[in-house]
Parts: C-alpha cells; structure tokens; sequence
C-alpha cells in the first residue's frame, strides 16, 4: 500500500499550478486534502507523474457571500463548511448532508473542491450541487468558466475539467427563505460511503401544498442524479401519502444504479424509493427546520 | 522555486514539540514519515486507505489520517502523535482512564482512538454515550470491544470537566 513514485509540486500561486498542469501534458493530478487521491495512489489506482498541491494556495480557502449565491473556495475543508455559520443560515442542506462524509478526521483534511472534483457519485457533495443548482468555476490556461452541476458530473470519476484546468471555486444559489432540508442515507456502517443517499429540500405554502421541492441522489447512477420527474409531481400537490408514493417511484424509476460487491443493482434500486418516501416524510413532517431566511 | 523531482524534497514541521527538517520521497505518507523517520512508532498503520484510523496524529489541533496525508502536504505543520499525550511518566487523564477501563487490549487501535477522542472532548466536553459512538466510529477496535471504550471516554470527559473547572477557580 505504498504510492508509485511521483513528482511534488507545492503550487505558489494559481497560475503556477496552471502552467505545472500544462507542462505535465495530462499527466498530473491535482492534489487539494488527498483523502479521495492519496488512498487511490496508495491502491495504485492513480500513478500520475507529478502532483501539483494546492495547499499553499491560501486564496483559495474562503465563504463569501455575494448576496444572492455563497461561494465557497476550492481548498476550504469540509469541516469548515459543515461549522460555517453563513453557509448553515443560507444552504442548510450542504451541511446537513457533509456530516454524513466519512468522519469528522477525514472533513479536517477533505477539501469541498477536491470531493467535488473527484466527482464520486456516491458522495455527498456532488449531489448537493445537483440539488441546489449550483455552479463549478473552472480555471485553466485560457482563464475561468463556469460550469452548471448539471453538465459537471458526466460519469464514474469523470467530471467536465479538462486535464490542465483546476476547479477553484463553487457558487451555490442560497436556499430560498423557509427552506426545509433532509439526508436519507443507507449504510453498512456510519461514514461509509452511501449505498444510496437520497438529499432533498423543500418549502410548504401556507396552504400546506409543495411550493418548491429540490431532490438528489447519490449512489444510484455513475452521476449524481436530480430528481426531476418526482420533483414535478411533487409541486402543487399536498404532500399526501399517495403523492409521496408516486414520487418515490418516480426517483427509482430515474435511477439507473449498478450492482457490485456491496449491493445488487435492484437493491439500490429499491432503496431509492424509501430513502425518497423517508426523506420526503422527514422534509414535510418533522424536518430539521432550517435557520434560513 | 527549485525543480522537484522524485529524488525528494525537503519538509520541515515539528513532531511532539521538536522541529525535524528531513529530505522525504514525496510519496512518503506522513504515517512512514513519523514511524521511520522520527521514530514516534506510535503511529500505528493498520489499512493504509483512510479506513482503520490506527494512524491518526493530531495535524495543527485537528485529527488527520496520516496515512492519507503525505509528508510533504505537512510542511509547517505541528504534528502531535500518542508520544506527546503523557508529561513524562504522567499520564493524560484520557489515556489514565483507558488504563483503569480496559479500554485497551492489544493496543493496536489506542493511539488513533485515544488522539481522535481528545479532538471529540474537545469539540463536546460532555458528550452522550451515542455521541461517544459516533465520535469514535471512525476508529476499527478488532479485539477489545467497543463497551471498555466508551466507558473510558466517559470517565476521562468527568474528569477533564472537573479539571477545567478546578482551573477557573
């Protein structure tokens, strides 16, 4: 369990990590907290040529709020983001589903941009992103782009970033006022990685009917998935047990889950739609009422 | 800035209050960094992919799996392993309370549980037996079992209350 050998490079700024990047022509990796890279180098799964760190890179490590969306830098660690006050007023759901990321010892280290960057779509983090209609900003030799979550994911470990291009920033849409959050999650054992999660928020009228509902899924497809079908049976409708039920089938029928050592793909399946009928229970029932306003 | 190559480089931090400054493979991780090249063989590796936690080290206050952090992500850091828990012969109140529960065995597990349960007490100076579990679920224990574990955490966050209480005063 030891990595192959490689290069170190510390990056002294951001474009120097670009430029290192284009030097190394495709084979460098981009190390950020290493708790996704440094098990995989380890396993030997990853052998790049030269790691170019971000960890000196200060300015890359920081919640800012522009009003409208928070935008939260590549190397912030999780566990600042899970503690951050401002992210827990206006995105109660990221740190709701980043308790969930291993341990607390992996969120010290484990970096927002890097998780997301890995692009595992059993993790937490990228289905936050779906959730929340959130953006990746990309920066490479040309300059910065914006990336939708949407287009970001595109498969296994396989994200939008081209090779010499480093996702630095993440902009979040804040949750809109009265917003209500869940994380419906099935583990063999507490911080593993989900079997399937499914992560939702969602606002009542004061009718009682769905004025707004947001659902994700992690686990359940070589993306994260957004739920949309579901989520449109959902809007306008009281949140009746049958309405709940349609849902549930809704988001299972959506996700096309693959089956391994851990669980066949019909169990995953399955979970889908009771993590969905639970996370819709908790959101419309008893949910953690948010603090966002 | 000077060219790295995979002759190594050179790292500086400081390891249970002594500053070391050695040449490292950047492929060393920070748990072979600390075992062979600082000698704090405390630093136990059980799964070497961030599964175990038998090689947790306290990185700048804050639990880190060494074994998935390199040496050199380390530089500047202030690293503090299971040897810089006692003052002297005294032991931690945390790791006194482990000696008077059984909270140990064979001793595989205790350097990670006892650095990752300072961090959990530190966080929540009372925490509640569930709390305690999940505090330390990160943490695979494969011989002593979790009860004696958990009996000590309990005794030792007592006991550091009182201390800082009796501090205050």
């Amino acid at each position: 369990m030891k990595p192959a050998p490689f290069d170190h490079v510390r990056a002294s700024t951001l474009d120097h990590a670009v430029e290192t990047l284009v030097a190394e022509d495709g084979d460098a990796k981009v190390l950020a907290g290493g708790q996704s890279l440094v098990p995989l180098l380890a396993m030997r799964l990853a052998q790049p040529t030269t790691l170019v760190d971000l960890g000196g890179l200060r300015e890359l490590d920081y919640i800012r709020d522009d009003g409208t969306h928070l935008e939260i830098g590549a190397m912030t660690r999780s566990r600042a983001v899970e503690k951050s006050r401002l992210v827990g007023e206006a995105l109660p759901l990221l740190p709701a589903a980043l308790r969930h990321v291993g341990h607390v010892t992996i969120r010290n280290r484990g970096t927002l941009g890097g998780s997301v960057a890995h692009a595992d779509p059993a993790a937490e983090a990228p289905s936050v992103l779906r959730a929340l209609d959130a953006e990746i900003i990309a920066t490479g030799p040309g300059g910065r782009r914006t990336i939708a979550a949407a287009d970001f994911f595109q498969g296994f470990l396989v994200s939008a970033l081209e090779p010499e291009e480093i996702l630095t920033a993440i902009r979040i849409p804040k949750q809109a006022a009265g917003s209500v959050v869940a994380v419906e999650e099935f583990t063999r054992r507490h911080g593993d990685f989900a079997l399937v999660a499914v992560l939702g928020a969602a606002r009542l009228d004061p009718a009682g009917e769905i004025a707004e509902v947001r659902l994700s899924v992690a686990g359940a497809a070589n993306t994260p998935l957004r739920a949309d079908a579901a989520e449109d049976l959902l809007v306008g409708q009281a949140p009746t047990p049958d309405v709940v039920a349609a849902a549930a089938t809704a988001v299972a029928e959506a996700t096309d889950p693959g089956g391994d050592i851990h669980a066949p793909a019909e169990y995953r399946r399955h979970l889908a739609a009771v993590l969905t009928r639970r996370c819709l229970h908790r959101l419309f029932t008893h949910a953690e009422r948010s603090a966002a306003a | 800035m000077s060219t790295p190559t995979r002759t190594g480089t050179t790292v500086s931090m400081t390891v249970n209050g002594e500053q070391v400054d050695r040449h490292v493979d950047p492929r060393r991780t920070l748990s072979d960094f600390l075992r062979r090249d600082c000698g704090a063989t405390g630093v136990h590796l059980g799964c070497e992919h961030g599964v175990c936690g038998a090689c947790t080290v306290l990185l700048d206050g804050r639990t880190a799996r060494s074994c998935c952090t390199l040496a050199v992500q380390a530089e500047g850091a202030d690293i503090t392993t299971v040897e810089g828990m006692a003052d002297g012969a005294e032991l931690h109140p945390l790791q006194e309370a482990f000696w008077k529960h059984h909270g140990l065995q064979c001793g595989f597990c205790t350097p990670g549980i006892l650095l990752t349960v300072q961090e959990l007490l530190a966080d929540n100076p009372d925490p509640s037996d569930a709390e305690i579990r999940e505090g330390i679920s990160g943490n695979i224990c494969r011989c002593t079992g979790y009860q004696f574990i958990v009996d000590a955490v309990r005794e030792a966050a007592a006991v550091l209350r009182e201390e800082k209480t009796a501090e205050v005063e």
